[in-house]
């Protein structure tokens, strides 16, 4: 009896919070994006309305500003030694109780770092180490003893020697396979628009479903498996929730609740796993609805309101994962991708613009800049100007924000997709990815040239490829075997992925993000090239100049003679713009010849997040006249200084990647231009601004980062780094503090084409 | 059979931002007639120094590749050089340009060899360099006599051109009030003004005249002061 007067009173309840809401199918069934589209208020007016940070948020800022000063210095603050990585494991831990408008932290102190096993022991343990920490004796025992795998031990149980081999040379790098996969996106709006109890009933009845009972396939097993586990997450969930004192069973009534809700359920997934990148997805304009509906009840103020948005934003500066130092290294500090898609359109003339996408953007000049969120602008030639301009300002005040073009994603995607890592879309709730890092396809190239032995070691690493001994290289032979080397690396490639996947399915399933799933996901299996502009150039060259390998003792290219001219990418120019096509396209065409794990779907991006500089490391001159370790240049960008015909050349070069069925998983491109270049004063750099990104876009571009800043600025900031503590950059996908990149990188940066004034 | 014209081109830019309104395509042309005591592209000078030869229908291919970033106010200037010194190229040009719908600029000194009627018919602003008011500075500065620039400008006020009107400041030279209000004496009868700009003289090109071994006379003056620059700009549009 008692459960159903609770029943009736929590009916009762939902539907006062519901109503004032608009639309019918989101009721009935899970659907964020028709409450949205029922619901939002489109923002088309300036920025005036913005308001500053408030008392509240001003004491919680500078208390974590003066923790993050100290990380910087030390890097790690501190480690919870006693508890393993979980929704439910930590108690609860605040900044500042009294002041703090949105609760809950990943361990029960600000920055302190949890310990992430399921990806693998073995880096847990070397970050541990590095730190001179100690995991707790008896939860090390479980992994020591064996009584819990890890994701890592089992790749590397059913990893080929190929695989081996390629992941050893750097042929391929960065794979996921000794900690969290990430870029999976829940959908954490369900829980503040739903409640944890809804989502639970739902899956409840998912389990039940004809298609569920009938048990035929491994994949059937599997899913009831997963569900099952989805319940408990979200259980867990809201038990986390109750150590902060909040009750998340029902939807969130108010704004405050609708962040803090919306937070929660962020909160788990980074108290669950440790993925590269933990994207948040589109949060501000369905937070809006609420904030919006407060309003007119006159229960809340614009300073209210951005101090939702600002206290929100802390709490995402702060995620932190146990990395290794050597992590670190390679991307550039302490990056988490918690990635938050603003804008885009919700059809042809009606864009998701509100308030509260100028209020996440305006957290950047509240709390100052900083690459976390990293906030992403889905740009469409038809957003609104007042929008289109105050995202340019932001950009040449801050550095901080990218660009991706919703014109050509909205298509593929519909309106509800969001960004996961840099560059990476998917529908929200509906697909999530299968992280594939990325293959070097410079390295490819000089394989192709050395029957498969590696430039550096002289190892075997690829089989069968034909010997070229020709004194000068012939493009028309180099090319062929240039492709059929790739054939060869994809498959390689599809076989490591594929294992990895299914291991962390097995040993690391991330229950609480897929809870805020449907629970038939599609699935994007994502590979990924580097090395694309010197592959490029290099063919390039041996078609347009004359190219003499040099040979060492054991015949392997070690150097190149390039005599005469040859067309570079970057200007423009078809005749070498097209090799890079014609290279992703035949990748891709290869890729796609191998079945995937779970029967995902190929995709590819031409991103190289900062890894570009370990790429460039780890491989030998080139026949583009790059030498033996030189860097390579971010993502799809044009090696440095060779986009030399101005900077829209450069950008148009670019732009001739092709996204939809090719590089449907993303191309990066990072723009760096100095202030004075881009107009005399801010009015017309703004301008300015708008119009390249829309000339950039209308041609059907996918990605850009804008940095608005002088040579010299990097170059005082690398020798100064105390005068710059926020200063933030845009690198490849995401940005980054200039002072926590490795002098490496900042030399780096400082070397990339900077577009000038003639 | 016609052969076709060919333009020859010292370089391009792809992105100008100030070079005439919103964003520009830059054509610089070879080959200037003045030699003014402060350019800062000697190197395009010599008239007859075989540069980037182009036919218009080429030319125009490329700049069509950056007709999205035009928006509704930006475009191709032509600008030198002296683009009047190659009147046939040019007026072909700016027709392809028009047929594609792109606005056109002439950035000149108008110092050319005519035909400026033709040219004018298919331009949509001129930005118009007056190195000097009175003759003998004029001449002083740019070693020519004054005749050649009146034609042109006269054609441009007949026609009714809109015009952006600009002069180098340059210390010691011209960076006085007396000259200024000169300025602004003479440019009273011009209608159609669009926007006028003083420019601060700069130092940038001293290191090109180095490399190409002609001396470089202005030897030692410092840049223009910005602000003084803007001192007298206010008493031209005041």
């Amino acid at each position: 009896m008692i459960d159903n007067v609770e029943i009736d009173v929590n009916l009762k309840k939902i539907n006062d919070y519901y109503s004032k809401f608009k639309g019918e199918k989101w009721r009935k069934t899970i659907d964020v994006a028709d409450f949205i589209k029922e619901n939002y208020t489109e923002y088309t007016g300036d920025d005036s309305f913005l308001s500053g940070k408030s008392e509240h948020t001003n004491i919680v800022w500078s208390k974590c500003e003066k923790l993050l000063k100290k990380e910087m210095k030390v890097r790690l603050l501190d480690v919870d030694l006693k508890h393993l990585s979980g929704i439910d494991n930590f108690p609860a831990g605040y900044i500042d109780k009294k002041n703090e408008v949105i609760v809950g932290l990943q361990a029960d102190a600000p920055l302190k770092r949890i310990i992430n096993a399921y990806g693998g022991i073995r880096m847990a343990k070397n970050a541990l180490n590095a730190y001179n920490k100690k995991m707790d004796a008896n939860n090390q025992a479980i992994f020591d003893q064996g009584i819990r795998k890890t994701h890592n031990d089992g790749v590397f149980d059913a990893y080929t020697p190929d695989i081996r081999r390629a992941r050893k040379a750097g042929l391929i790098t960065g794979l996921p396979d000794a900690y969290g996969r990430g870029r999976i996106i829940g959908d954490y709006r369900r829980v503040a628009l739903y409640g944890i109890d809804r989502l639970i009933e739902e899956k409840k009845l998912d389990l039940n479903k004809p298609e569920m009972l009938d048990i035929d396939s491994e994949e059937k097993i599997r899913l009831r498996e997963e569900v099952s586990e989805q319940i408990r997450a979200l259980e867990k969930i809201k038990s986390m929730a109750s150590k902060y004192g909040y009750d998340i069973s029902l939807p969130a009534s108010n704004a405050q609740e609708a962040f803090q809700w919306t937070y929660f359920a962020y909160l788990a997934s980074v108290k669950e796993n440790n993925g590269a990148a933990m994207s948040l997805g589109r949060v501000s304009t369905f937070l809006d609805i609420y904030i919006e509906r407060d309003m007119a009840e006159g229960k809340l103020n614009e300073i209210d309101a951005q101090e939702l948005v600002d206290q929100f934003t802390i709490k995402l500066r702060l995620v932190r994962h146990l990395r290794t130092p050597e992590y670190d290294e390679i991307f550039g500090g302490d990056p988490t991708w918690v990635t938050e898609s603003i804008g885009g359109m919700l059809d042809e003339n009606h864009s998701l613009v509100t308030k509260n996408s100028f209020r996440f953007l305006h957290s950047l000049i509240n709390l100052d800049p900083s690459p976390e969120p990293n906030l992403t602008v889905l740009w469409s030639t038809n957003l609104p100007e007042n929008f289109k301009k105050y995202c340019a300002k932001i950009s040449i005040l801050t550095d901080s924000i990218q660009y991706e073009n919703d014109d050509i994603m909205r298509p593929i995607y519909g309106n509800d997709y969001a960004i996961a890592c840099c560059v990476s879309a998917m529908k929200i709730g509906k697909q999530m990815q299968f992280f594939g890092a990325r293959c070097n396809l410079a390295k490819s190239l000089l394989y192709s040239i050395n029957e498969g032995k590696d430039e550096k070691s002289g190892v075997q690493v690829v089989d069968g490829i034909a010997k070229i001994d020709d004194e000068v290289l012939d493009y028309n032979k180099v090319k062929k075997a240039y492709f059929n080397t790739l054939d060869k690396v994809a498959k390689t490639y599809v076989d490591a992925l594929n294992i990895i996947h299914y291991m962390h399915d097995k040993y690391a399933y991330e229950a609480g993000q897929m809870a805020l799933h449907d629970t038939h996901v599609e699935r994007l299996m994502a590979f990924g090239v580097a090395g694309l502009s010197v592959a490029t150039d290099s063919l390039s060259a041996i078609k347009y100049a004359k190219v003499t390998p040099i040979r060492n003792e054991n015949g392997i290219a070690v150097d190149f003679k390039i005599e005469g001219e040859f067309p570079k990418y970057g200007n423009d120019d078809d005749r070498v713009d097209k090799i890079a096509v014609e290279i992703v396209e035949y990748f891709i065409s290869t890729l796609k010849k191998h079945k995937l794990y779970r029967n995902a779907i190929h995709t590819l991006s031409v991103l190289t997040i900062t890894s570009n500089v370990m790429y460039g490391k780890k491989t030998g001159a080139t026949p583009d006249g790059r030498k033996a370790g030189e860097a390579f240049a971010p993502g799809a960008n044009p090696m440095h200084g060779r986009d030399c015909s101005g900077a829209l050349s450069s950008l148009n070069s670019v732009a001739k990647i092709p996204y939809a069925n090719c590089c449907q998983d993303g191309v990066s491109n990072t723009f760096s231009i100095i202030p004075n270049a881009l107009g005399h004063d801010m009015d017309s750099r703004v301008n300015n601004l708008v119009k390249i990104l829309d000339g950039y876009f209308i041609q059907k571009a996918q990605h850009i980062n804008v940095n608005v800043l002088d040579r010299e600025k990097l170059i005082d900031a690398m020798n100064n780094p105390d005068k710059y503590p926020t200063l933030t950059i845009r690198v490849s996908g995401y940005a980054v503090n200039f002072n926590k990149l490795s002098r490496a990188h900042q030399e780096e940066v400082i070397a990339r084409t900077f577009h000038e004034k003639r | 059979m016609k052969n076709e014209i060919i333009g020859n081109i010292n370089s391009v830019e792809s992105m100008g931002l100030v070079d005439g309104p919103g964003i520009r395509y830059v054509v610089f042309l070879q080959g200037c007639k003045l030699r003014c005591l402060y350019c800062h592209n000697p190197e395009t000078w010599e008239i007859n120094k075989k540069c980037e030869q182009i036919t218009p229908s080429e030319l125009i291919k490329k700049i069509v590749r950056f007709k999205s970033y035009f928006g509704s106010d930006g475009g191709v200037t032509f600008s030198g050089g002296e683009p009047l010194l190659q009147p046939e190229f040019l007026v072909e040009c700016l027709k392809l340009c028009k047929k594609h719908g792109i606005h056109t600029a002439i950035d000149t000194a108008g110092v050319g060899f005519g035909n400026y009627d033709e040219i004018l018919n298919y331009t949509d602003l001129v930005i118009l360099d007056i190195k000097a008011v009175d003759p003998s500075e004029y001449k002083k500065i740019t070693g020519l006599d004054m005749d050649l620039f009146n034609n042109f400008l006269l054609t441009c006020i007949k026609l009714n051109k809109k015009l952006w009107i600009r002069q180098v400041i340059v210390p010691n030279i011209n960076d006085n009030e007396e000259s200024v209000l000169k300025l602004k004496n003479f440019i009273k009868k011009i209608k159609n003004i669009d926007k006028l700009e003083l420019l601060p003289y700069k130092t940038l090109g001293v290191h090109k005249y180095k490399n190409l071994h002609i001396p470089y006379r202005l030897e030692g003056v410092l840049d223009m002061d910005e602000n003084k620059c803007i001192k007298l700009e206010k008493i031209l549009l005041n």
